[in-house]
């Protein structure tokens, strides 16, 4: 059934259907309105949690590592200061495979300090060994918190994994969204079968230390579960579609590429936008298009190049900074690097930042700098300022 | 009952001769039984008892990070709540682990009132990096961030007063010992996991390598930090101290002189500014724990 609801607030509906025992986190802005409404959940016997208030963002992953080692489903949910607080646990959960799904609401990142949205929070924390999915759209992102444990719990892949959604813009804003019911969440969603845990009857040593004969080898089993991730969440959306109607069987969603010589490529909320603008392009009789990226990790770099094959020119519009990197943004490096020798130019745009509104015709004049050869730039700088 | 035949803290590891902090582990075992799940921090015991692919731990082991073990543990207990499960939740961790880095995790996990028992094994210092100073290294030891030299008599500042930091967080239980008293200790933990609510230990761990003393040592100067007044072995029940050890005070200097981390308060001169202000600690240490036997005229 459709509901209006606030996108927090539907986040919060899926976590409760997804049943975590453990649920630990603590209040970032604008992540706040999620881990509000679970509180509620557990404090009305809605939801059969122990939530731990924690001290502190590392407190809350870590307090998460405890719990997925002792077996239960566990959840947590930050932003911005409070991922990077993170930053150590985060590397350890991976490295230990414990299946940990969080919501990330996108934020930048101080200095100077900002509350708004952009995406270098969940960027910066890209080899952490996370997987990565990125929300257009507040039923994406119900959606992809299901499909999230579904992937991250597969024994054949146990990885945590990021949910992550733009602060504010998804967060904050009522959208019409299916919830759907719990009977057929837990259809598609099994119980939780730890592959294995701290256990008195069966004792076990987790997170011991590992000389150089031992260590790389773990890195390298981390690198395949993510590769494996891959194809993981497409039959994991795949099955989603069986069980809810709404199919995610691809890491990329091409819009109107067909015959596109020019493509625009995105995460997140900002594809909304960036249809709009193909469909005004459109109807003035230009050939583009746009391919939105689900995933950021693990990088869909196959389905790119197929996408973006014949294409004459990229634009990826990049919500981060890598300062001092030539190209800028960091997903259009990756982008460059799936149509590696294809003599397809590529270009990144560094937009958005820090909540900067991106606008209809910002798509436009930013398809129009691709076209023209140039990129791997800021777009939106006010220039007065400089 | 503690079960002082129970071995779950297995030989082989790589610990240094006379190593206190593998006794310690040894014993907290024999106290908590095996019903336990045993979190750790990094340092000297997570390296020297589990080098992938081996393991000293025959309970369940986990170390995650250096300063994060009591917020694994509490995800660790409110995950066996809900699960009905029974086991005990240990932390055993360094003095850096817990009195450094580790304080904003051990405050909240205490002030949440997590039922666990957070071992400190204390060493003095940061060993496993090589031996650099903490908030737990006494008043002028010298370690390699505090060296002793022309013009420093070692590490500035006393020791910090960890368990009346955890006493004051409303822990029913907090207590002292020593790998010196194995049998006090054994209990002291078993009183320790069968308190409800979070509970702290602080076991004296003397380090061979780091205090510099011969690995057979390890019981003597044990006892001798005991005997002057530098370690008090006691126990707080809900904030008051219950009880402490009481004994006939030697001076410091046997302490000290026993161990290189002091001697340069003896050489090339002795300091004698220097241990009385060591001595004053003890006096201190006396006074405010009652620990002074009056020995009949
Ligand atoms: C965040 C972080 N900072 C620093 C270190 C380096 N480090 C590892 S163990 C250690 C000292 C451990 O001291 P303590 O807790 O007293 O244990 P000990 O080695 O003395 O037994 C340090 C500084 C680390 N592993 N992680
Ligand atoms: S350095 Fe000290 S604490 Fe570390 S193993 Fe050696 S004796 Fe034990
Ligand atoms: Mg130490």
């Amino acid at each position: 059934m459709m509901e209006i609801m606030e996108g927090s607030h539907a986040v919060a509906e899926a976590v409760k259907r997804c049943r975590p025992e453990v649920v630990s986190a603590y209040p970032i802005t604008p992540q706040t309105h999620i881990v509000e409404r679970l509180a509620e959940f557990v404090a009305d016997g809605e939801m059969e949690s122990d939530y731990l208030t924690v001290d502190s963002e590392f407190s809350a992953l870590s307090a998460c590592v405890g719990a997925s080692a002792a077996g239960s489903r566990v959840y947590s949910s930050t932003s911005s200061q409070g991922l990077i607080l993170m930053a150590e646990v985060c590397f350890n959960a991976s490295g230990m495979r414990l299946p940990i799904v969080m919501s990330i609401a996108n934020r930048a990142l101080g200095a100077p300090l900002s509350i708004w949205n952009d995406q270098q929070d969940s960027i910066a924390m890209r080899d952490s060994g996370w997987f990565q999915l990125y929300a257009e759209d507040v039923q994406e992102l119900v959606d992809y918190h299901f499909l999230s444990y579904r992937v991250a719990e597969d024994h054949n892949i146990l990885l945590p994994g990021f949910v992550c959604f733009d602060g504010f813009i998804l967060s904050h804003t009522y959208e019409p969204v299916d919830i759907p019911d719990q009977e057929t969440v837990d259809a598609y969603l099994p119980v939780f079968d730890p592959y294995q845990k701290l256990d008195a009857n069966d004792p076990i040593s987790m997170g011991m230390y590992a000389t150089p004969d031992y260590y790389m080898e773990f890195r390298y089993e981390l690198d395949r579960a993510m590769e494996r991730a891959a194809g993981a969440i497409e039959d994991a959306g795949r099955a989603f579609g069986e069980h809810f109607g709404r199919e995610y069987g691809s890491l990329v969603e091409a819009y109107r590429m067909d015959d596109a010589d020019t493509a625009l490529v995105a995460m997140g909320s900002i594809c909304g936008t960036v249809k709009d603008a193909v469909d005004e392009m459109r109807d003035a009789g230009r050939k583009v298009g746009l391919l939105k990226l689900r995933s950021f990790r693990p990088f869909p770099q196959a389905e790119v190049a197929r996408a973006l094959d014949g294409v004459a020119a990229v634009a990826v519009l990049d919500k981060n900074i890598s300062p001092g990197m030539a190209m800028k943004g960091a997903v259009g490096l990756e982008v460059r690097d799936a149509l590696w020798k294809t003599g397809i130019d590529v270009y990144s745009y560094v937009i958005g930042l820090g909540g900067r509104d991106v606008r209809k015709k910002d798509i436009a004049a930013v398809a129009d700098l691709a076209e023209s050869g140039r990129g791997d730039m800021f777009y939106g700088l006010r220039e007065e300022l400089i | 009952m503690v079960d002082k035949s129970l071995e779950l803290f297995d030989c082989g590891h790589r610990a240094c001769g006379g190593c206190g902090p593998a006794l310690a582990a040894r014993l907290i075992l024999k106290g908590a039984g095996a019903d336990s799940i045993v979190v750790a921090s990094t340092g000297c015991m997570e390296v020297f008892s589990t080098p992938y692919p081996e393991t000293a731990w025959k309970v369940p082991w986990i170390h995650s990070l250096f300063e994060n073990a009591s917020a694994v543990a509490s995800g660790i207990e409110a995950s066996l709540k809900r699960q009905g499960r029974t086991e005990k939740v240990l932390c055993i961790c360094g003095d850096g682990a817990t009195f450094d880095i580790g304080m904003l995790c051990i405050s909240g996990a205490f002030e949440r009132g997590h039922d666990i028992t957070y071992i400190c094994y204390d060493n003095e210092a940061y060993m496993n990096t090589g031996v650099q100073r903490s908030g737990a290294t006494p008043y002028d030891a010298s370690t390699t961030t505090s060296p002793a030299g022309k013009e420093s008599f070692g590490n500035k500042r006393p020791k910090k007063d960890m368990p009346q930091i955890l006493a004051a967080h409303g822990a029913p239980y907090v207590a002292t010992a020593s790998v010196a008293y194995p049998n006090d200790l054994m209990q002291k933990v078993e009183r320790a996991v069968e308190t409800p609510g979070p509970c702290y230990l602080q076991i004296h761990a003397p380090c061979s390598t780091g205090w510099g003393f011969e690995g057979g040592k390890t019981m003597e100067i044990g006892k001798l930090a005991i005997q002057t007044g530098l370690w008090v072995n006691f126990e707080m029940v809900d904030g008051e101290i219950a009880k402490a050890k009481k004994v006939v005070r030697k001076p410091v200097d046997e302490y000290l002189m026993a161990q290189k981390r002091f001697r340069h308060l003896f050489k090339p001169a002795r300091n004698e500014e220097e241990i009385a202000k060591i001595q004053a600690i003890a006096d201190t240490n006396a006074e405010k724990y009652g620990i002074d036997i009056e020995l009949k005229k």
